[in-house]
């Protein structure tokens, strides 16, 4: 406990749901509040910075449309992380688990024959299995040789990145395409559909929501929830309960892997129809999921919202890239500026601020 | 001002409190020059708080400290280094591989830059004989047995000049015969003129050492008294709130088939040496063997290689007749064999889970709690009410997170989950340390309760009385190896404090059994 003038700090052990939703919201308006500071350098005035991107984004369908459409590989990126987080395994790997399931989607879509009805199907397969095992590498890494996960995910990101871009620039490299970097357009059968009128691919989409809920119930109802939530709360528990630590961070990550990589197949086979360089697939989805799986303090569920609000920043930065004149990378602004805040306000959630003034009566008591 | 001008040290007031507990109340504390004073209260009664706030660890919310006459507000230990204060802690902050002249040295001002450990040992040397404290000053503080350090500890302090020393729960990692040794020294110091604060909670040793009791009980002084004018039942009731019984009624031992046997045991430690040299015991169902010894000895060691969380080197563990020697933690809890562990909040519980949740942690992965991998939520909800009733788990709910509930209530909650099933062999380690005495008494019986319905007990405990009390048998573990095994009822204190100090029984006792 500590005394601030009148005020007492206390620590609490358990912030109630309330105070976690309130702090987390306080939080994201301070970052708003920051970058504010930011359109002011740029020489725009927030008010009428945030007055257009609510209006381009909140106040018209194909603003909707396109808060829903960058959302989409949020929300599997995102849900999948909180599982990896449940676990306390730091899995800063969903981008390059992305990529791995866009490349492997990509060598389905244009190198296996199999009958047009199966072929989406056995392309979200295949992109689960590549993501499985791409993020399985750095669990088993942990594990055997006690490698931190936080920098073998990291360092696999880049490994995928690189492996795409020797793929379209190589072997993969569309004949058709003269000269650019792109794999050849996917056939009709590996495209997905569209809602019309929009850009939203939604099979992904509900895939996606789909998988919040099993997470979900995964998490709470299941033994290899339970355990994965052991695990992570408290490792020495799981041991001296006879959990296998290597299989449980196993399975967590081959499913929080595959669901990475779901968002990289929907991205190649909703949005580009073809496999094309990285920062061009991604944009930096799989980072940008660590802020949504934060913000969702991990909880799955949650992480469809949070990813949700995440998507209408992607759609804010196209819009003040084309009508307020300022740079894309404006968004990178935003997702750091509230993780920033996010990770300060912790603190926040865990004491209490009481009002109580010194009494007088008590200085007389101490003279007895 | 001429108040406190007697006292060598005056805590007046004294408020300190932590998030959700007031640990020191309006505490007035005063120690003369020339005096045990001991503090004397159960473990969480405030003793060690009110030490750090007098060491200038804790700065007190509230209240006074004055020494010799002068008020002071210490801001760090320095402070009260400078003021002639030293303080002996519960668990020594020497530097293992240094000698003993540089722990001395190390932080000592007034010594020369280059070899300051050679114009310590000469002091040092002075200071041991003055004192009756022998130590090789030269010595690595690694070699030195648990007495030898705490002897290191106080040339530490009485070097920096200390008139006044606190020793916290000093007799904690002793011998019966080092504990002797070190009232002897507090005799000397006494009569050099030092003060002496002396933490405990053991009532005997207390009345044996100090001049005046002050017994502290959930943040407060209930009294002060001199010694010759109170007895142990007197001073119990001052520190429980009421009449406490010292022996527990127990049923006479019925042994039955073995539950545990181990032969010539061999383990090492996480750093490689020697931990268990040949260990040999036999429990058998329905009675407790009580294993006995002082920290550090191997006890560590032994459970976790019982109970699947490390791997013997050599050696043979059979669990009601199966040989269970490198079974994994699993399969030994699903062979019928609980497990208290002695660090009960590091092992014992998963702090962020519900309590409901926590009570089913090790048999979370069968019927019926767990069906085709599902967790059977209403199973779980239904034994989870039954066993908070059952052992009386103070909590506000079953969905509450564990690490809200108290030391005393994690621990039933963690005997709840263990003792449910009806166990064959029950691996309790410290069960009952640091718990307040009402926790206590509720879980000794609950092993007692355990005993006569056909369970085999190990119950690995420092605390002596407790061994004593509980146990049908008594082994006592020195350096890895058994010393002699002993019959509860024949046993005498003395004995045993020989065999903690590593002197062999020849004759074993109850053995052939």
């Amino acid at each position: 406990m500590k005394r601030l003038g009148p005020l007492f700090l206390e620590r609490r052990l358990a912030p109630p749901r309330s105070v976690v939703f309130g702090v987390s919201f306080l939080a994201v308006l301070v970052a708003l509040l920051l970058a504010a500071l930011v359109f002011w350098a740029y020489g725009v005035s927030p008010v009428r910075a945030y007055s257009e991107i609510g209006r381009g984004t909140l106040g018209t369908v194909g603003g909707l449309s396109d808060i829903v459409r960058r959302a989409i590989p949020l929300i599997l990126c995102g849900v999948g992380l909180t599982l990896a987080f449940r676990a306390q395994f730091w899995n800063i790997g969903a981008e390059g688990q992305l990529l791995a399931g866009a490349v492997a989607a990509t060598g389905v879509a244009l190198f296996v024959r199999v009958p047009d009805g199966f072929r989406l199907p056995l392309m979200f397969l295949a992109g689960f299995g590549a993501g499985a095992v791409w993020a399985v590498v750095p669990a088993l890494l942990r594990v055997k040789l006690r490698v931190n996960e936080v920098i073998s995910t990291l360092m696999m990101n880049y490994i995928m990145a690189y492996i795409v871009e020797w793929l379209v620039h190589g072997p993969w490299k569309g004949p058709t395409m003269r000269g650019f970097a792109y794999t050849d357009m996917f056939p009709v059968s590996a495209r997905l559909p569209l809602i019309a009128g929009t850009r939203i691919h939604w099979p992904t989409l509900a895939v996606g929501v789909l998988a919040a809920v099993v997470v979900a119930l995964l998490l709470s109802r299941t033994r290899l929830g339970y355990e994965i939530r052991v695990v992570g709360q408290n490792p020495d528990a799981a041991r001296y309960a006879g959990i296998s630590f290597a299989s449980v961070l196993a399975l967590a990550m081959v499913l929080s892997g595959g669901l990475a990589a779901l968002a990289g197949v929907g991205e190649v086979a909703g949005v580009h129809w073809r496999l094309r360089s990285p920062g061009h697939v991604s944009m930096g989805y799989g980072y940008t999921a660590i802020i949504v799986a934060w913000l969702a303090r991990g909880s799955p569920i949650a992480a469809v919202f949070t990813a949700l609000l995440f998507g209408l920043i992607f759609a804010a930065g196209d819009l003040m890239k084309t009508t307020l004149g300022l740079p894309f990378q404006i968004t990178g602004v935003f997702n750091g500026l509230i993780l920033f805040s996010l990770i300060s306000s912790d603190l926040l959630m865990y004491w209490r601020v009481r009002w109580a003034p010194k009494e007088k009566a008590w200085t007389g008591q101490a003279g007895l | 001002m001429a108040e406190g001008a007697r006292e060598a040290v005056l805590l007046r007031n004294i408020t300190k409190s932590f998030p959700g507990v007031v640990a020191n109340d309006r505490v007035t504390f005063d120690l003369q020059p020339g005096e045990v004073h001991a503090l004397l209260g159960e473990n969480g009664a405030g003793k060690t708080t009110l030490m750090n706030v007098l060491y200038g660890l804790y700065r007190p919310d509230e209240g006074e400290i004055w020494v010799r006459g002068r008020r002071v507000h210490l801001r760090s230990p320095r402070d009260a280094i400078d003021l002639g204060i030293g303080m002996v802690h519960q668990h020594f902050k020497l530097v293992a591989p240094h000698g003993v002249a540089e722990n001395v040295a190390l932080g000592l001002s007034g010594t020369p830059f280059w070899a300051p450990a050679r114009t310590v040992g000469r002091q040092l040397k002075e200071l041991s004989e003055r004192y009756g404290l022998p130590v090789d000053p030269d010595r690595r503080v690694w070699e030195l047995s648990a007495g030898e350090q705490q002897r290191v500890e106080i040339l530490k302090a009485l070097i920096r000049g200390a008139q006044v020393l606190i020793l916290d729960e000093p007799t904690s990692v002793l011998t019966p015969q080092e504990a002797g040794e070190l009232f002897k020294v507090l005799g000397r110091m006494k009569a050099e003129g030092h003060g002496v604060i002396f933490i405990s909670h053991k009532l005997d040793e207390v009345l044996s050492v100090a001049d005046r009791i002050t017994v502290m009980r959930r943040g407060r002084v209930v009294g002060t008294v001199r010694a010759e004018e109170t007895d142990k039942a007197a001073l119990a009731r001052m520190m429980v709130g009421r009449e406490v019984v010292f022996r527990l009624t127990k049923k006479a031992c019925q042994p039955g088939e073995a539950a545990l046997v181990v032969e010539d045991l061999h383990a090492r430690t996480d750093r490689g040496t020697p931990a268990l040299r040949g260990i040999s015991l036999a429990v058998c169902r329905g009675e407790i063997l009580g294993l006995a010894g002082v920290a550090g000895n191997g006890q560590r060691e032994l459970v976790e290689v019982l109970t699947g969380l490390r791997r013997p080197e050599r050696g043979r563990v059979a669990i009601l007749g199966q040989d269970l020697t490198r079974a994994s933690a699993r399969r030994i809890a699903d062979a019928g064999v609980a497990h208290v562990p002695e660090e009960r909040i590091r092992l014992g519980i998963v702090p962020g889970l519900s309590v409901e949740e926590n009570l089913i942690l090790k048999k979370h992965h069968r019927p019926p709690f767990c069906r085709a991998g599902g967790l059977r939520l209403a199973a779980v909800r239904q034994f989870a009410g039954r066993a908070i009733e059952e052992y009386r788990i103070m909590t506000p709910g079953p969905r509450t997170p564990a690490k809200l509930l108290s030391g005393g209530n994690i621990q039933k909650l963690i005997l709840a989950r263990e003792l449910s099933g009806n166990p064959a062999l029950v691996i309790a380690a410290h069960p009952t340390y640091g718990l307040d005495v009402g926790a206590t008494e509720q879980i000794r019986e609950i092993l007692l309760r355990q005993r006569e319905a056909g369970a085999g007990i190990l119950l690995v405990s420092e605390d002596l009385e407790e061994i004593m009390e509980l146990a049908d048998r008594i082994a006592v573990l020195f350096r890895g190896e058994i010393m002699g095994t002993v019959l509860a009822g024949e046993a005498t204190l003395e004995e045993i404090g020989l065999m903690m100090a590593g002197e062999r029984r020849t004759v074993a006792v109850g053995e052939e059994r």
